[in-house]
């Protein structure tokens, strides 16, 4: 009796949420599908006409989208690289044991708690080519000759992008790998201290392929977060060819140009790419942490 | 007990170095931003800049608070990242308890919606988020911009406070039944009040990720009666496109950004707990 309760209570409970999660993920992502096949603009002042494929062919063919994609893909790679490695490295030091190990997990929890939107102003006030004190400090320590415009040379911007990205989202990634480092057992260094072993062999040997799975979960987070990157770049830049990733093409298209349609289709290619990284990364991940469950 | 030789002294003071390293790269931004937001314009636009704020300023704050705007930018802040807090966090306390401790038999399959929709790029919603915004005549309005913030804090909620109900005790539960209380009433007076530190790190996780968000807001709103602060720091400009109210735009920064920090540092244990709870579980 209590089991059928049960289940109709349960229904009843999660109902709401299922029918939030339809009409805000469900209808808009029918709607995207929808209207990618469709020639439309977002203030609905010409006819919507159904195209077929039409948007998609162009989308192969817009050399404005394959620029985004190389963007965001460089972004992406460089970004989760500097992060994975200097998130171990302060994973590491505050999973040892030392005085004022509290101060710094508390330090690197600030640039985890500004908003996106504030770490880009504070960072283009930071990189400003004249006022900025990242170019004071390098004039001054005899490192540059010259102040160096980051934002304005497309040569640097993307990287500025970069060292901003890094900045705010390493914290993250320094918190899910001292999870993982939590969960190994502690004896197995003290054996392989009796074995002789080196604090660098324990490392690539016992911490390193121990910390896979999380470091995997690590790298799925943040790098699904880097393909969809926004924020920083358009609040720093704005929109602009040397800089200019998937998302912001995608809005500029929906927005700027009201290309519903056109837009649309980009929404379900970054979806596709999402889609093909998430695959990606479980093969690896099903061959690193098998016999898990 | 040994002597240790120099190789161990120099170890120690290469890692405090590193120590050192990582406390000023994480905190000098936000201490430039504090420092900026209180210098005077001479000060600010100096060829060098002192490290100390110096001399003294309140202006850049009484700017940023003279005009009305900024003050709605907030209150329109509060109400979004408030309500969107609350619905999500009443919807997902029902829908976590289900999925946590009910007999539910397509419990996975929910799980599995839940933890995909975690993954989603905003972005590739948002043209079906505007039709959607624009047909139900919720554009522009605070309830609509609650509404698609549904589609960030709602999952995330669910799978981390699912987390939590697994993780309660199940002897608890039995004793509510064998004194013949309903799921409904076990769940309310024995398993809530059980989940409230649960409840305090997703609300605030959640309400972070709300305060922050730029993408909608920047697009599913038009002109200053429902524009978050995010978007207003964003589009802070001078009286010229050439000038830059730097100290303003910081002052504004380090307005929004104090409370969440204070917060952050406060709550930081279970912010930690909860940040991987929703990330390593999967």
């Amino acid at each position: 009796m209590l089991t059928i309760r049960q289940t109709r209570l349960a229904w009843l409970l999660v109902l709401p949420t299922l029918l939030v999660v339809a009409f805000v993920a469900g209808y808009p992502l029918a709607q995207v599908f929808y209207y990618s096949f469709h020639r439309a603009d977002i203030s609905f002042v010409e006819p919507t006409e159904f195209v077929g494929l039409k948007n998609y062919i162009f989308l192969l063919q817009d050399p404005d989208f394959r620029g985004a994609l190389w963007n965001t893909l460089r972004f992406t790679v460089v970004s989760v690289f500097l992060e994975t490695v200097l998130g171990l490295a302060i994973a590491l030091v505050i999973h040892s044991n030392f005085r004022g190990r509290g101060i710094v997990r508390a330090a690197i929890l600030i640039p985890w708690a500004i908003p996106t939107v504030v770490s880009a102003k504070m960072w283009q006030w930071m990189l400003n080519d004249i006022y900025g004190v990242i170019n004071v400090i390098l004039v001054n320590t005899g490192l540059v000759a010259n102040k160096i415009a980051f934002l304005a040379n497309p040569n640097t911007v993307l990287w500025a992008m970069v060292a901003v990205d890094v900045w705010k989202t390493t914290p993250f990634m320094a918190l899910l790998l001292l999870a993982g480092l939590q969960l190994i057992p502690s004896d197995i260094y003290e054996a392989a201290d009796i074995d002789g072993a080196s604090k660098w062999q324990q490392f690539w040997t016992l911490t390193l392929p121990l910390l896979t799975p999380a470091l995997v979960v690590a790298l799925i987070f943040r790098t699904l977060d880097a393909l969809r990157v926004f924020d920083v770049i358009f609040v720093m830049v704005g929109v602009n060819t040397a800089t200019r990733s998937l998302a912001i093409y995608n809005r500029q298209t929906l927005i700027d140009f009201q290309d519903l349609g056109y837009g649309s289709a980009i929404s379900v290619a970054i979806l596709v790419i999402i889609f093909i990284f998430v695959v990606l990364y479980m093969r690896v991940a099903g061959k690193g942490v098998r016999g898990e469950d | 007990m040994r002597t240790r030789g120099l190789g161990y002294y120099a170890g120690r003071v290469l890692f405090y170095v590193l120590v050192v390293f990582i406390v000023v790269y994480s905190v000098f931004p936000f201490y430039w931003a504090v420092i900026s937001s209180f210098k005077t314009s001479d000060a600010l636009f100096s060829s060098n800049p002192s490290f100390l704020p110096v001399p003294f300023t309140l202006t850049h704050y009484q700017n940023v608070f003279s005009g009305a705007e900024f003050g709605r930018n907030l209150l329109n802040s509060l109400i979004v990242a408030g309500g969107a807090t609350l619905i999500c966090l009443v919807l997902g306390v029902m829908a976590a308890y289900a999925l946590g401790r009910l007999r539910f038999p397509p419990k996975n399959a929910v799980l599995y919606i839940v933890l995909a929709m975690t993954m989603f790029p905003q972005v590739s919603v948002l043209s079906g988020m505007f039709v959607l915004l624009r047909e139900t005549g919720l554009f522009n309005t605070h309830a609509g911009l609650i509404l698609s913030y549904m589609l960030f804090t709602l999952p995330f909620t669910v799978w981390v406070l699912t987390g939590y109900f697994r993780g309660l005790p199940r002897e608890l539960e039995e004793a509510a039944y064998v004194d013949g209380a309903t799921p409904m009433q076990t769940l309310i007076k024995v398993m809530l009040p059980l989940t409230g530190p649960g409840l305090v790190t997703t609300g605030l996780l959640a309400f972070i990720a709300a305060w922050n968000e730029y993408l909608f807001a920047l697009t599913f709103t038009i002109g200053n009666n429902v524009r978050t602060v995010p978007v207003a720091i964003a589009s802070f400009g001078g009286a010229t496109p050439f000038e830059i109210p730097w100290g303003s735009i910081m002052a504004a920064s380090v307005v929004v950004t104090v409370p969440l920090v204070i917060l952050v540092l406060i709550f930081q244990q279970r912010i930690v707990a909860g940040l991987t709870a929703g990330a390593v579980k999967g």
